[in-house]
């Protein structure tokens, strides 16, 4: 791998080392002293030029943990705003020595073009392209299903997928960069993905994705899911008609109560809930719903680390940066020499 | 570059031996600006002779849909570098649209790209006039005044800008019947197009970029030939890019719907597939469609559906396409690549032949601006807009090669068939060997004016 942009074309080989990495960088993450020096002397810049303080500062904590050096580059009050251009800022930045560029843009597409371009010569890590792709959120949300299904399986994460899993996602997939990195890596990890919305809120065009779709979120659930994913719906999104109220989106289509109790009532006992967050508490998703044991929002946050780490370390690393699918120096070895 | 006005004494060129419209080798004589003879083995008769076996002779190409960028945005083009970018792309009229700025809305201003045109000398430049003030969509331009300007403007449209308005639109269309005019509709529903940038289909699905439906083209286009039939007005719908708008067309032109349609040469060959690059070259409007629409608008070309290639040549500068995709401009080049395009995606198809080339990319386009002087057969007595072209040359684009000054071509590393040799406009060579050569020198004014009518071309279409 020489850049992660999207999950749409991350093979199975590559998928699961990044999941397998990450379980190595979670041990780190438990001791006293969360650091490894791996990454020292080489310099991360995170690019953002959309508002996102998580995962801002989970990029930054996993590159800070692997003891890279961090450069923040906010667009807002920077000379972006002043209107330089995306190519100027990426040459800029290449002239300062980034080593890796953890970009999030608001334009579907800018972390293909800063891979595609000589604007700059460094790993780049998509972070969150418009409604394009968000493949690192889809790692951490993998690796967070993962350890569930091993777990309930009586076997090792380590080397597994999620074969047979089912996986529902609802909420706005038409406009979320979620839904379409987790929709290529499910399939790739071999889960089973049901996309549930309002017909607005769906592309045109998902009839060929490696999924089904439902209208109906108590049809997919009675079917039986083992992963329920809840996705941020905008309030705003009701002006341009993609839904009448938020009243009625939540009805129909939110993980409120009463659908948390038919949880139980299904016998869907080991089911877990998921948001990618941040949420909005009665819309898409109801305070009980949310904070219930069946929750992995803040297991999710955690785990975003190590799946950051994970591929900060595989992408600037030694000899990582060749073609997918040769053979790498193990992260084992790694933590051993930080010892 | 010659300096002197042009001598209509001087110019005598014998075409010995060129396949004229890709029929048997015949000669041509072209003398004073115009055809004196074609036949076998004519004498030179202290003419130049150009050694044309194995060229084929073709009338000038006329291109329906041209941005030449000047007045306004002389950055991304000028009418001198567009129009020496035309001759060597074999043409020799192009109709500039009206998108400048200041928008070409009033006399004044087409009368000032006509003078541009005129001064280059590389083309005829037929100004296009805007539909509505500003492209603003709002009240009628002065559609009469510039029909009796100077530059005798036949074609009118918002290009670029869907004029939306259904009423609007109505007396656009009724109102150009007094100077036997037509209204060139950019087909676009603003409304399902907010935002939108590209094709809206599988691809556009998985990239996460808002998607331009083929409805919003198809419904327009649907009203419009509706109220072209209605007020019995002339309609020309511009850049034809789906499936769908070549049935709405196929049906119009069946219930007598006096309504011409053009299609792109990139629209004939490229796919929503290449936007998977993010390559913002590949952004364009109408965007680029898919496999099916594209098997649509060659079958519809070749049956006559489609009547013309209108090239939509768009330069910009290299800073509007080397940015985000979201953040770049609408448009590619396409003077000097469209030949072989056509050549590529319709004669070694087998779709068609040279003299239907010819039909579609110089006598119906003339037709439609109702240039009287372009378009016409190869025949004695007929003004001598020529050009020869080299089918079997191979070469592969370089946009850094190009007359035109934009560098946004789709084409990019593709290797092409077919070369212009030679463009004679008037009877000037503008275009030899290959190579520029220099430009025609109008006479000053007063002197023939460009579309007016003759006994040979009345009543046509």
């Amino acid at each position: 791998m020489r850049h992660l942009l999207s999950t749409e074309d991350l093979s199975l080989s590559d998928a699961i080392r990044i999941l397998d990495t990450a379980e190595e960088m979670a041990a780190v993450g438990e001791r006293e002293v969360k650091k490894l020096p791996t990454l020292r002397g080489r310099t991360v810049v995170n690019l953002f030029f959309e508002d996102s303080t998580r995962t801002r500062i989970s990029f930054e904590a996993a590159a800070k943990r692997l003891s890279a050096d961090v450069i923040n580059f906010a667009a807002k009050g920077s000379s972006v705003s002043k209107g330089e251009s995306l190519k100027d800022t990426a040459q800029t930045l290449s002239a300062m020595g980034a080593d890796a560029v953890v970009i999030r843009h608001w334009a579907s597409g800018a972390p293909h073009r800063l891979a595609a371009t000589d604007w700059i010569d460094a790993a780049v890590i998509n972070a969150g392209d418009g409604t394009h792709e968000h493949p690192t959120q889809a790692l951490l949300d993998a690796f967070t299903m993962r350890r569930h299904w091993s777990k309930l399986a009586g076997i090792p994460s380590a080397g597994a997928g999620l074969l047979g899993m089912r996986v529902a996602i609802a909420g706005d997939v038409l406009h979320s960069r979620v839904a379409r990195s987790n929709v290529w890596l499910l399939r790739t990890l071999g889960a089973e993905v049901t996309l549930v919305a309002p017909p607005t809120l769906l592309p045109i065009g998902v009839d060929k994705w490696p999924c089904r779709v439902s209208y109906d979120l108590d049809e997919t659930l009675a079917r039986g899911v083992d992963a329920m994913m809840m996705l941020r719906v905008q309030g705003e999104r009701m002006n341009a008609s993609f839904f009448p109220t938020t009243r009625e989106y939540s009805r129909r289509w939110g993980f409120d109560d009463t659908r948390l109790r038919t949880l139980d009532t299904l016998g869907l006992k080991d089911t877990i809930i998921m948001h990618p967050g941040p949420m909005n508490r009665g819309l898409e998703i109801s305070a009980a719903a949310a904070d219930s044991p069946r929750s992995t929002v803040l297991a999710q946050v955690r785990n975003g680390v190590s799946i950051r780490m994970a591929v900060l370390y595989l992408l600037l690393s030694g000899d990582s940066r060749g073609p997918a699918g040769t053979s790498k120096a193990s992260p084992t070895t790694v933590t051993k020499e930080s010892h | 570059m010659a300096s002197q006005h042009q001598d209509p004494g001087t110019g005598a060129y014998l075409i010995r031996g060129a396949a004229i419209l890709g029929g048997a080798p015949e000669d041509l004589l072209i003398r004073d600006g115009i055809i004196e003879a074609r036949g076998l083995n004519l004498a030179a008769g202290g003419a130049t002779v150009i050694e044309a076996a194995g060229l084929v002779a073709l009338p000038g190409m006329v291109d329906i849909h041209t941005h030449l960028r000047e007045p306004g945005r002389e950055d991304a083009e000028t009418v001198e570098t567009g129009t020496r970018a035309a001759a060597l792309g074999g043409y020799t009229a192009v109709h500039a649209m009206a998108n400048s700025t200041p928008v070409a809305d009033t006399a004044g201003v087409v009368e000032q790209v006509l003078t541009l045109g005129r001064t280059a000398g590389w083309v005829d430049v037929r100004p296009v006039g805007a539909v509505t003030v500003g492209l603003a969509g709002e009240q009628l331009a002065e559609l009469g005044a510039m029909a009796d300007s100077r530059a005798r403007v036949r074609v009118f449209s918002d290009d670029g800008i869907c004029v939306h308005d259904p009423v609007l639109m109505r007396r656009a269309l009724e109102y150009v019947k007094a100077f036997d005019g037509v209204v060139a509709q950019h087909a676009q529903e603003p409304r399902l197009t907010a935002g939108a940038q590209m094709n809206e289909g599988e691809v556009s699905a998985v990239l996460g970029l808002a998607g331009w439906p083929a409805v919003a083209e198809e419904s327009i286009i649907a009203r419009d030939v509706l109220l072209a039939q209605h007020v019995g007005s002339r309609l020309h719908v511009c850049h034809v890019s789906t499936a769908g708008s070549v049935e709405i067309i196929r049906w119009a032109k069946s219930r007598g719907v006096n309504v011409t349609a053009e299609v792109t040469p990139h629209h004939l060959w490229l796919t929503d597939e290449l936007a998977r690059s993010y390559d913002p070259v590949y952004k364009v409007n109408p965007p680029l469609r898919t496999d099916a629409d594209v098997q649509a608008l060659r079958a519809a070309l070749a049956d006559g559906t489609i009547d013309v290639v209108g090239t939509d040549h768009a330069p910009h500068p290299s800073e509007h396409k080397e940015c985000e995709w979201a953040q770049a401009a609408m448009g590619m080049t396409g003077l000097e690549t469209a030949l072989s395009v056509v050549q590529h995606t319709m004669i070694e198809t087998g779709l068609m032949g040279w003299a239907d080339f010819a039909r579609v990319t110089s006598t119906a386009p003339a037709a439609i601006g109702r240039v009287a002087d372009q378009g016409r057969p190869l025949d004695a007595g007929e003004p001598a807009n020529v050009i020869l072209v080299d089918p079997a040359a191979r070469w592969t684009v370089d946009p850094s090669k190009m007359a035109t000054m934009g560098r946004n071509s789709p084409f990019a590393g593709r290797e092409l068939p077919g070369k212009v040799v030679a463009t004679f406009f008037k009877g000037h060579p503008t275009v030899l060997d290959g190579r520029l050569n220099t430009p025609y020198r109008w006479l000053p004014e007063t002197a023939e004016m460009p579309g007016t009518p003759t006994a040979a071309t009345a009543g046509r279409n």
